[in-house]
């Protein structure tokens, strides 16, 4: 996600100025992902230089409002229309760690499964009480951007649980450890 | 105050070379005010945990207890009797009957226990209030959708002075929102002064509890309680989450 397709959505609203931008995008994020105003400065030029935004005349407080221009608007609607791409996402170091931790020789890979587990089960635990505290009807954008964290971490805890699962039945090959030239070795682990 | 107490219990079926060890010298304290969620891959012990826990099964060896009565040493009536009063169980499949209304369903264990009728459906109608179902006491469950269902067995588990509630799966079928609304509800009255044992396989309903139990060929094997800074759990500024 981009801030830049957050400040059009917010600014379909109706115009705003930089500050008002910054408490409207923490405030619809449930304060998941404050931003410093710099960032919505920038974002704003880069906005204005693509014609996504045009800066409307100054309040009587010095304040410089901007308002979505119709580019900004199809912008924002093909954002909303484009579902995002799971490659977008950033590798998952998690996944690669275990694959490593099977096999590499002394490591144990039950361990490492039930540390991680436990640790985003906790994880699970304390977005369950944030969203707990968040029960008005108001909560809701909070509540979903909760959920989403939730839904994360749950995954991963069934995934987790299949990892255990599939290490019972799991007793580990012979490592084989490059002696000579690697296409020997490589040879030498397919047979 | 704790409310449930296992001592190093076992459990096994059967003897000899076809004996199933069920559970392996587990112990477990239960505070008042405490939820305690077990999790655990199928025959991990989970619901024969809850039911030594419950009175309706009896350890091999090792000790439970329920409110400072050690279960052991209970005659069969008195275990009965301990189950009816102190005990509220909610399982998977709800056991309501079906010739019964909600608030006759709800009254039951009262009514087992001799309560007068009068007070028994006063109480009855105000569990059912307490779950949201004021004005459905007249109901018969085939009437009720399935969340309705499962908040009446909430509602029959909660009646009288029961301290110690067990539940086994008990969103079961239920879609996310609805299974939301029975854990939240459990969640309440374990605040109020109950202790609850949650026996789930769904990591996000097991996040209710205070503390999770991960249990594994009948031994717990870990066990999380919950951080003290839930803000350091949310992503950094700039983060690409």
């Amino acid at each position: 996600m981009s801030i830049k397709h957050g400040l059009l959505a917010l600014l379909e609203r109706g115009p705003m100025h930089g500050y008002q931008l910054r408490a409207a995008f923490e405030e619809s994020t449930g304060g998941t992902w404050p931003l410093n105003i710099g960032q919505v400065y920038t974002t704003l030029s880069r906005l204005e230089r693509d014609e996504l935004v045009r800066p409307l005349p100054r309040s009587e407080e010095g304040q410089r409002p901007h308002e979505i221009t119709d580019a900004g608007r199809a912008e924002l609607a093909s954002w909303f229309a484009t579902p995002v791409g799971r490659t977008d996402r950033p590798r998952d170091e998690l996944a690669i760690k275990l694959a490593l931790a099977l096999t590499t020789p002394g490591v144990d890979v039950r361990a490492v499964v039930q540390a991680q587990r436990s640790a985003t089960m906790r994880t699970l635990q304390e977005y369950t009480r944030l969203k707990a505290r968040a029960d008005q009807p108001a909560d809701l954008a909070w509540r979903l951007v909760l959920d989403a964290m939730l839904f994360q971490a749950e995954a991963e805890v069934r995934w987790l649980d299949h990892c255990e699962a599939s290490l019972v039945r799991y007793s580990p090959p012979p490592l084989r450890v490059p002696r000579e030239a690697p296409d020997t070795a490589t040879e030498a682990s397919r047979q | 105050m704790s409310i449930l107490e296992l001592h190093d219990v076992h459990r096994v079926h059967g003897s000899g070379a076809t004996a199933v060890h069920a559970l392996r010298g587990v112990s477990l304290t239960v505070e008042e005010g405490e939820l305690v969620a077990v999790m655990g891959p199928s025959g991990s012990g989970k619901s024969t945990l809850l039911n030594l826990a419950g009175g309706l099964d009896r350890p091999t060896r090792g000790e439970v207890v329920v409110e400072g009565t050690a279960l052991g040493a209970c005659s069969r009536p008195a275990l009965a009797a301990l189950r009816r009063r102190r005990v509220g169980y909610v399982f998977q499949d709800l056991n309501l009957l079906t010739s019964l209304t909600a608030a006759e369903n709800v009254a039951l264990p009262l009514e087992l226990d001799g309560v007068g009728v009068r007070q028994t459906r006063r109480l009855a109608l105000a569990a059912l209030a307490e779950v949201d179902l004021g004005g459905y006491g007249p109901r018969f469950p085939d009437e009720l959708s399935g969340g309705q269902q499962q908040r009446v067995a909430i509602a029959r588990a909660l009646i009288g002075q029961r301290r110690l509630l067990l539940a086994d799966e008990p969103t079961g079928a239920l879609d996310s929102q609805t299974g939301e609304a029975v854990l939240r509800l459990l969640r309440a009255r374990v605040d109020a002064g109950a202790a609850g044992v949650l026996v789930t396989h769904e990591a996000r309903h097991a996040a209710w509890a205070d503390r999770v139990v991960f249990l594994r060929d009948g031994a717990i094997v870990d066990t999380s309680g919950p951080l003290d800074q839930p803000d350091e759990l949310l992503p950094t500024p700039g983060g690409g989450r």
